[in-house]
């Protein structure tokens, strides 16, 4: 299998679809002359032309809308949010039309979007700039929420996205767009489900649930865990909603213990549905209580040094690992 | 010396109470025994009588307070007296641990202990001397074992008993690696260099207390002596056979144990002399028979009173008998229930128990032991036949029941159990 980074990986699951389907169009701010704010859509603009890779102006809620519209009269929309700190100026059309039409219109009209951008913090771009906007589209039924860790996760995801008559927020991370893994070769096309958990790491002390950023956060911690005889299983849910907790349950029953890692704040969200499943689906295999490390509740500061203290860190990872392990 | 007086516990399941009304006012004397506030607990309004005399020089909580046992509610002491320091003292304390009230003003001393009639005939105020200081080496409030979920599981999956593991969590919460260690520690000769563990220390409950004190109390006051008597019970067994055919329209059935009790209401009407008390210098003589059922509860046992067993048909008191001791397991009886017996039945035959001496529930003159059927070969006419035997034994008061007496009501109540019609002579 061949390395390509997070960026790349998303690139080429929308080159990929657009070819297959010609009703799939990108839409968003700088997606096209500049390639994309984050350079995710380089190329596109070049190879299907302005129709089908549109720039818009900066107006959220009305590109949103007018992606909402095309979905619904047989178009594929890909709608990009420079962030999704931007997208709570089309909240509205995300969780009033989206999620709803296809409820509202007894099934008649389906709304088959997909809205991506980048999620959560990046560096130093301060309270404004670094939502972690998963609780909040979580909460909505009638949306399909997914945040792939990996680029293969994210292909193969983001292609079954496309292809998803749902409407499906698709949360990316700035500081993910770099990160290299594996993919499959050209030509072998890979369609992750949506709704379906991954192993990432066997262990047998302590079950890990983690995804996006703290991912990797949370692989060193287990590698240090390890030099000290901890082994730590770690799951990565990949889509938030629909939730999938059978791999979860399965490894509680077999670790007796869990800690959720998670960069969005504490107080609800995917992280507290987690743990509410466990503790009902597992109970009687748990040896501790269910614990979180979570991004700190409080705006994000700015400041950098305070920035790493507010993210979820090794350091506090490794810690509530040995809480409920019951070990120094 | 002024002491502080915290919330009685005034029920085994109180956990908290509210105090209804003050009955003393702040500068009324007080006897002890002296009704000074009505407390509504858990199952009813009860009386909060003093263990001390004086002068109420302070009310601290206010008329519609509820609260926890044991918390500070009122300072009894000498008219006039400085009370400031234990004004400081009960600040300090709710200020402080919230329900960890101060127990103890003066060491040794609890200000107000356990007045709890488990069992019957003791007056709801009468209670624990003033001097019973309770032990509090406390391990988990109420005696809670704190152990995981999987823990739980694992004891019921491996019949361990948690009370006898030591937990290592936060706060000694027993965790898997307990529950693992204890089964390597109990694989006997394996074990080598397994811990050797101090014993558990958990909190005697109310309840338990309040059946040591009165038990030992019988054990120590009441000249105690048995009679044992071996019964045929085929008949009684055949009896409660052709009453259950009859009840099964009704859907109702009769236990033995039923037909016991009612067997022993109408000894009592015969041998009048055993259903009596001893009050010290009286004897009461029972117009009625009331009799104190023992039953087994979690963490103790409680004896609900069924009223005049000798008057009833063994339908009803199967019916009684069932929803006394079913209130009793879920700690719902009265106390108006639980007290005023004139004799009791206790029955371990249940648990293959042949025989054993029961300890008598002052101030009943005696208590009837039961134990289990026996099927064993006896000799009838010379020949050995099969035989199902029960044993009886009744402890008595030998202050009111001489050997002769109790005897008398043995061989009264052999001969209605070993002839049911005898009952409805």
């Amino acid at each position: 299998m061949r390395e390509l980074r997070y960026r790349e990986a998303l690139r080429e699951a929308m080159f990929e679809e657009m070819e297959r389907d010609d009703r799939v169009f990108l839409m968003g701010e700088e997606v096209g002359h500049y390639q994309g704010a984050y350079k995710v859509s380089e190329g596109l603009l070049d190879k299907y032309g302005e129709r089908r890779v549109i720039d818009t102006p900066i107006a959220e809620a009305g590109f949103a809308g007018v992606g909402i519209g095309a979905a619904m009269v047989g178009l594929r929309p890909i709608i990009e949010f420079m962030t999704w700190n931007f997208s709570f100026v089309a909240f509205d059309q995300i969780i009033s039309n989206a999620a709803k039409v296809h409820q509202m219109s007894a099934g008649e009209i389906q709304v088959p979007i997909v809205f991506r951008g980048p999620n959560g913090a990046a560096k130093q771009v301060a309270s404004q700039h670094s939502h972690s906007a998963a609780p909040f589209y979580t909460h909505i039924p009638g949306l399909y929420v997914i945040q792939p860790s990996t680029p293969r996760d994210a292909k193969g995801l983001l292609k079954s996205a496309i292809r998803s008559n749902n409407p499906v927020v698709f949360l990316e991370g700035e500081t993910l767009y770099g990160v290299q893994g594996e993919v499959p070769d050209e030509g072998v096309e890979e369609l992750i489900p949506i709704g379906q958990s991954r192993l990432a790491r066997t262990g047998t002390d302590c079950t890990i649930v983690t995804w996006g950023r703290p991912y990797y956060t949370v692989l060193a911690a287990a590698e240090k865990l390890a030099a000290e005889g901890i082994e730590c299983e770690v799951i990565d849910p990949r889509t938030l909603r629909p939730l999938d907790t059978a791999l979860m349950v399965e490894s509680v029953k077999k670790t007796n213990r869990c800690v959720v890692v998670h960069e969005h704040w504490p107080y609800g969200g995917p992280g507290a549905e987690i743990v509410d499943r466990l503790q009902r689906e597992a109970f009687d295999y748990l040896d501790a209580p269910l614990e979180r490390v979570t991004g700190l509740d409080v705006p994000m500061p700015y400041a950098l040094n305070l920035e790493d203290k507010v993210l979820p860190t090794e350091g506090r990872v490794i810690d509530a690992v040995k809480r409920v392990s019951y070990s120094k | 010396m002024a002491k502080i007086i915290g919330l009685p516990k005034l029920s085994p399941t109180m956990e908290e109470g509210t105090l209804v009304a003050w009955v003393k006012k702040e500068g009324d004397e007080v006897d002890v025994d002296d009704l000074l506030a009505e407390v509504e607990t858990d199952k009813a309004t009860m009386e909060f009588r003093s263990f001390d005399r004086g002068v109420l020089l302070k009310i601290l909580v206010p008329e519609g307070e509820t609260l926890e046992p044991d918390v500070p509610v009122a300072i009894i002491g000498k008219a006039g007296e400085d009370i400031s320091d234990l004004l400081a003292q009960v600040a300090e304390t709710v200020a402080g641990s919230g329900s960890e009230a101060v127990t103890e003003t003066e060491a040794g001393t609890a200000p107000v202990s356990a007045a709890v009639p488990v069992s019957a005939s003791v007056p709801a105020s009468v209670s624990a001397p003033v001097s019973e200081s309770v032990p509090e080496a406390v391990t988990t409030p109420g005696g809670r074992i704190l152990s995981s979920p999987l823990v739980r599981r694992l004891a019921r999956e491996r019949s361990i008993d948690l009370s006898v593991v030591r937990g290592s969590g936060p706060q000694g919460r027993i965790v898997k690696r307990d529950v693992d260690s204890y089964d390597a520690s109990s694989v006997g000769f394996a074990a080598v260099g397994a811990e050797r563990l101090p014993p558990r220390v958990a909190k005697a409950s109310s309840m338990r207390r309040t059946i040591a004190r009165r038990l030992t109390e019988s054990k120590q006051t009441v000249p105690h002596y048995y009679l044992t008597i071996d019964v045929d019970i085929a008949p009684l067994a055949e009896a409660r056979q052709a009453i259950n055919a009859e009840l099964e329209v009704a859907g109702k059935k009769v236990s033995l144990n039923d037909l016991i009790i009612k067997a022993a209401a109408v000894a009592l009407r015969r041998v009048p002399e055993v259903n009596a008390s001893w009050m010290g210098k009286e004897i009461h003589f029972h117009q009625v028979v009331d009799i104190s059922i023992a039953v087994a509860v979690d963490e103790g046992l409680m004896t609900p009173v069924l009223r005049d067993a000798d008057r009833k048909g063994v339908a009803q008191i199967a019916d009684e008998v069932r929803e006394l001791a079913g209130r009793a397991r879920d700690k719902q009886l009265t106390p108006e229930e639980m007290t005023n017996g004139t004799f009791s039945i206790s029955n371990l035959g249940m648990f293959g128990i042949e025989e054993f001496t029961a300890v008598i529930n002052p101030p009943e003159g005696a208590i009837l032991a039961v134990g289990t059927i026996r099927n064993e070969p006896v000799v009838e006419d010379g020949a050995i036949v099969p035989g199902r035997r029960m044993r009886f034994t009744m402890s008595c008061d030998h202050r009111i029941i001489d050997g002769a007496t109790g005897a008398k009501f043995m061989a009264a109540f052999k001969r209605i159990v070993e002839s049911p019609l005898n009952m409805l002579i």
